[in-house]
């Protein structure tokens, strides 16, 4: 036998198990007998070489320190180094691989991490050092960098794919994957490479070379980037060998040289190297048995993996691909889980899970068959979504549809998105507020296909907005080039141009921006059922002079606009056609005035009561409060619009209990509530904390705003996100007020970079000539108004007339 | 029924994936750029909300299909037939566009 690792080893087991009566001799390279290698990185935290060993079975030979560097097949012999010659009747090669090390200048410095010496070599070489390299995102680059992190150096991972794990996790989960990890303080460095290993004159490492030129610093570089069978004794000895490596042999293990096997991770069975324990152990028992006179065959192995690497448990079973498939992913709690489906959503083909394995246990079994339970409700178990709606509950009100036309329309009609539900029940076409229903009941019908945002992207909304925060994207063009497929459209395209808004400020309408808007973006103004828009000027806690009043009022009449109080606190200015947008906001800007945001997925309003300033039970200055933070967060854009309200004491006038981030005032500072909403489903806030100081507050608030607009999904409003949110209130509480996850400092900064870099968008507007030329109603006649846009007067305004 | 090819603006008038809205002959028609520099010309007429606004419209795809969805309620129409890819049996007239030279035309039928 040539080669003592795993697989020898268990060769010769199986060998002495069967009661075979030759005689055995193995040749190992390396100075001792076979040992545990999947338990290697132990040896680095005390166990000893001796706890890793295998025992070697009674009766048989070795040769340990000795390489065996030549066969000849005629004389049935083999040579080793120390020129010895030893003869066989049937020779098994066991070589396995060794780590591919890629021919790079000054590669000849790095370690790599397969043996107890390498080991020994990285740990002295450790001593003296800082900071280390690991090349290999894998399994095991990361099991190395893990390593180096343990003997106390700062630690960066080289890896060429652009996720990490790329064998066993897609995208999503290579990106829940790296959050753990770098929240572990290592470096990731997706989609790079090696150009070299930067050494010193004295011969010494310094680092790591990336192709874009950059330096890691680190005095430790370990290549795990992959492996290569050993077969070059089978090549010396003209057996047939694969094109990419590896002695082929045939089901019985063996080679085109009928009395010579290969077994492990140097055999190339059915076209593949097994670079796994198992399967390798799986080879040596068949070859085995068929030295024994049987006749076993290896027909391929499970390639399943199921490991703790840093603490983040990974597996991945069964088909990495499938028809439908199912995402449950908290980005917070840094889970991912995803399954892979037939057609019919019925059998199981495979998944993925990062963060939390527990799946893999309960779910491998069923690789290949029926699903005991519909694949949603076994990844979201636990999350809101056990939700069951009695059959007459009405689900779309604007369509008068209820939960058991949606349940018919996906039993017999075999619906399966909401676009088919929209077609075949019309719920959902209106105003769109029960989408998320609709979406939850397919769910739950176990037919939901994944959380992509629409055709063109598989990603969630938290998702891409990770992928645009990490790479630093700052165009649509580039993220749907990158990460989706074809051109966008009204789903992904205003999505991503308000993640772009959250994380880069920046005017809506710049460059290629503008054509991601929807029309109220486009215009900064909402548009009216017939064509026309109205205008919310910016009237912060609800608090206006009588000045500012006489302009709104001047303006209105000028312009012949409707105008209400809404119930915003603030003036509506209805009926304004797109040309008329400009000379309006001119002078509600002269006057003083802002946008409001009226027509963003964006803060509007903080409401006010009158508060401790007039009111005879008022406790603390509401109108202030509400002042500065309206300032604060205006023109913040997230995935929904945010409302706020401060009220200046318990009565509550001022609704804060149905608002996105309400504020109460006590006698000694502010309680905070979270996640209410008025609206479709009405929902009253928690309280998250009670009698903050103004300055705890804000810095709570500007937590609690930056973390929904990371995590939240596409039109998802604060109280929904708070619901599907894993952990609910304590963990949001966790999380923002006791930095559980290490996100704190990066919220805080966000939230500076936003209110340092607020402009209002309208002023900007006007100052811009070639913003300003869009707002025409006829490009070929600039001073046309829109002829089909008519009023009749009502109580002594203006009212569209439609024209059917 | 004659036809006749109108100017009706320079082709850097339109932005790539936004419309805008022309006056033909007295008909508002929506003209869009796509971003292979394809030009496509609509009835500016909302079907379903019986507003003039397709060109304000969001420019995107449909399994590969040129569309603009409805700002009003986001029915999706094919910008190279018409149809409504959300309801079946709705339409808006095309009509024919052309670049010549620097300037875009739009076929006006009498
Ligand atoms: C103008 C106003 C009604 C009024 O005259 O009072 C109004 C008008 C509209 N609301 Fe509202 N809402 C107005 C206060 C409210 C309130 C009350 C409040 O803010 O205190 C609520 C309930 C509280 C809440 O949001 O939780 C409210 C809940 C909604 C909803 C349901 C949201 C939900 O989460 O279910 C929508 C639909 C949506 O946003 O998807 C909506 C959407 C709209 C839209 C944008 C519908 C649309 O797409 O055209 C309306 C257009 C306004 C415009 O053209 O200017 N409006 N809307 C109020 C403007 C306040 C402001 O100054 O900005
Ligand atoms: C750090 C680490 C962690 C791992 N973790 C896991 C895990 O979690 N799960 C898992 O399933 N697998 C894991 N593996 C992989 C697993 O260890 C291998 O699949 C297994 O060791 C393969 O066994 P083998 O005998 O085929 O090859 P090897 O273990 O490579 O043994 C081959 C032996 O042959 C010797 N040899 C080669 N050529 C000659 C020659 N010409 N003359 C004499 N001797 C020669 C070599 O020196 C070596 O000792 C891990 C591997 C490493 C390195
Ligand atoms: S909430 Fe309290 S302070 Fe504010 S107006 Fe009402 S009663 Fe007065
Ligand atoms: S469209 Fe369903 S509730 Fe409005």
């Amino acid at each position: 036998m040539v080669g003592y690792g795993p697989a020898a080893h268990r060769l010769v087991e199986s060998l002495r198990d069967k009661g075979f009566g030759g005689r055995v001799t193995v040749i190992g390279e390396e100075p001792r007998p076979a040992y545990d290698r999947v338990r290697l990185t132990s040896y680095l935290s005390g166990t000893s070489a001796e706890d890793l060993a295998y025992d070697v079975p009674e009766g048989t030979l070795t040769r340990l320190g000795t390489r065996v560097t030549g066969i000849d097949r005629q004389a049935r012999q083999v040579f080793t180094a120390d020129g010895g010659a030893l003869p066989y009747d049937v020779l098994v090669l066991a070589t396995g691989s060794a780590p591919f090390v890629p021919p790079v200048p000054g590669a000849e410095h790095a370690h790599v991490y397969r043996t107890i010496e390498d080991l020994d070599a990285i740990r002295t070489a450790a001593k003296d050092a800082a900071e280390g390299v690991v090349v290999g995102g894998g399994l095991l680059g990361l099991e190395a960098a893990d390593a180096l992190r343990a003997l106390g150096l700062k630690t960066h991972i080289v890896e060429m794919s652009p996720w990490l794990m790329p064998r066993q996790v897609d995208e999503g989960g290579g990106a829940v994957l790296r959050r753990h990890i770098e929240g572990l303080g290592l470096g990731v460095h997706a989609g790079s490479g090696v150009r070299e290993v930067v050494v010193d004159g004295a011969g010494r490492v310094a680092g790591l070379r990336t192709p874009d030129g950059r330096l890691l610093e680190a005095q430790v570089v370990v290549f795990s980037a992959g492996i290569r069978p050993r077969d070059e004794l089978a090549r010396a000895a003209g057996l047939e060998v694969g094109e990419r490596g590896g002695v082929v042999v045939d089901p019985g293990m063996r080679t085109s040289d009928p009395s010579i096997y290969a077994i492990g991770e140097c055999a190339l069975a059915g076209g593949m190297i097994y670079g796994l324990a198992g399967p390798c152990n799986t080879m040596a028992e068949v070859a085995a048995d068929r030295i024994t006179g049987g006749s076993a065959t290896f027909t391929g192995a499970d390639l399943s993996t199921r490991l703790k690497l840093l603490g983040v448990e990974v597996a991945q079973f069964g088909a990495m691909t499938g028809a439908l498939d199912v995402t449950y992913m908290d980005p917070v709690a840094g889970v991912y889980k995803k399954l892979f489906v037939s057609d019919d959503a019925r059998t199981l083909l495979g998944g993925i899970c990062v963060g939390d394995a527990s799946p893999y246990a309960s779910l491998r079994p069923f690789v290949g068959k029926e699903l005991p339970a519909p694949p949603s409700d076994l990844l979201f178990s636990g999350a809101g979504a056990s939700l069951d709606l009695p059959g007459d509950a009405l689900v779309c009100s604007c369509n008068n549809v209820c939960a058991d036309d949606i349940r018919a329309a996906v039993a017999d009609q075999g619906v399966t998105d909401v676009a088919g539900l929209k077609a075949c029940t019309r719920a959902g076409t209106t105003c769109g507020s029960c989408v998320p229903m609709l979406k939850r009941l397919l769910e739950r019908s176990g037919v939901e296909v994944g959380k992509a945002l629409c055709e063109h992207f598989g990603h969630s909304r938290a998702e891409l907005f990770d992928i645009v925060r990490v790479r630093g994207i700052t165009t649509f063009s580039q993220l749907i080039a990158e990460h989706g497929q074809g051109r966008g459209c009204d789903v992904c395209k205003p999505a991503v141009a308000s993640i772009l808004a959250s994380l880069h400020n920046g005017h809506v309408l710049e460059g290629e921006r503008a054509a991601l808007q929807d029309t109220n973006d486009a215009f900064l103004a909402n548009i009216q059922k017939n064509g026309t828009y109205s205008v919310v000027p910016r009237i912060p806690g609800g608090e206006i002079t009588p000045e500012k009043l006489i302009v709104i009022g001047e303006v209105a009449r000028d312009f012949g606009l409707y105008t209400k109080i809404t119930g915003g606190q603030r003036i509506d200015l209805f009926g304004a056609r797109v040309e008329q947008l400009p000379l309006i906001w001119r002078r509600l800007v002269d006057a003083g005035f802002e946008s409001g945001h009226a027509y963003g997925k964006a803060l509007r309003t903080v409401k006010s009561c009158v508060g401790s300033t007039w009111c005879r039970y008022g406790v603390q200055d509401s109108v202030g409060l509400a002042i500065e933070l309206e300032l604060r967060y205006r023109g913040l854009r997230s995935p929904h619009k945010l409302k706020s309200a401060v009220s200046g004491c318990a009565r509550e006038c001022a609704e804060a209990r149905s608002k996105d981030f309400g504020v109460i005032a006590t006698e000694k500072g502010w309680n905070l509530y979270v996640a209410g909403n008025g609206g479709f489903q009405p929902r009253h806030a928690d309280l998250l904390a009670s009698d903050l100081s103004t300055e705890e507050l804000v810095r709570t608030i500007d937590r609690f705003l930056m973390y929904y607009v990371r995590t939240a999904d596409r039109l998802q409003r604060t109280a929904a996100w708070l619901e599907s949110l894993e952990g609910g209130l304590d963990h949001l509480r966790e999380v923002i007020m006791e930095d559980s996850l290490g996100i704190c400092a990066d919220l805080d900064a966000q939230m500076a970079h936003h209110v340092a870099t607020y402009a209002d968008e309208w002023s900007a507007t006007l100052d811009d000539p070639d913003k300003l030329r869009r707002f025409v109603s006829f490009v070929n006649a600039p001073g046309v108004p829109d002829p089909s846009i008519v009023f009749e007067r009502e109580r002594g305004q203006i009212k569209p007339v439609m024209a059917r | 029924m004659s036809a006749a090819w109108m100017p009706v603006c320079g082709y850097d008038d339109l932005l790539p994936e936004r419309g805008v809205c022309v006056l033909v002959a007295g008909r508002q028609v929506a003209l869009f750029r796509t971003w292979d520099g394809g030009l496509h010309a609509l009835d500016n007429l909302d079907p379903f909300s019986g507003a003039y606004v397709l060109s304000r419209g969001i420019v995107g795809t449909r399994k590969g299909e040129p569309t603009v969805a409805s700002p009003l309620h986001k029915q999706v129409f094919s910008l190279a037939t018409g149809r409504c890819l959300d309801e079946r049996g709705v339409r808006v007239p095309v009509h024919g566009v052309r670049l010549a030279g620097a300037a875009v035309e739009v076929e006006v039928r009498t």
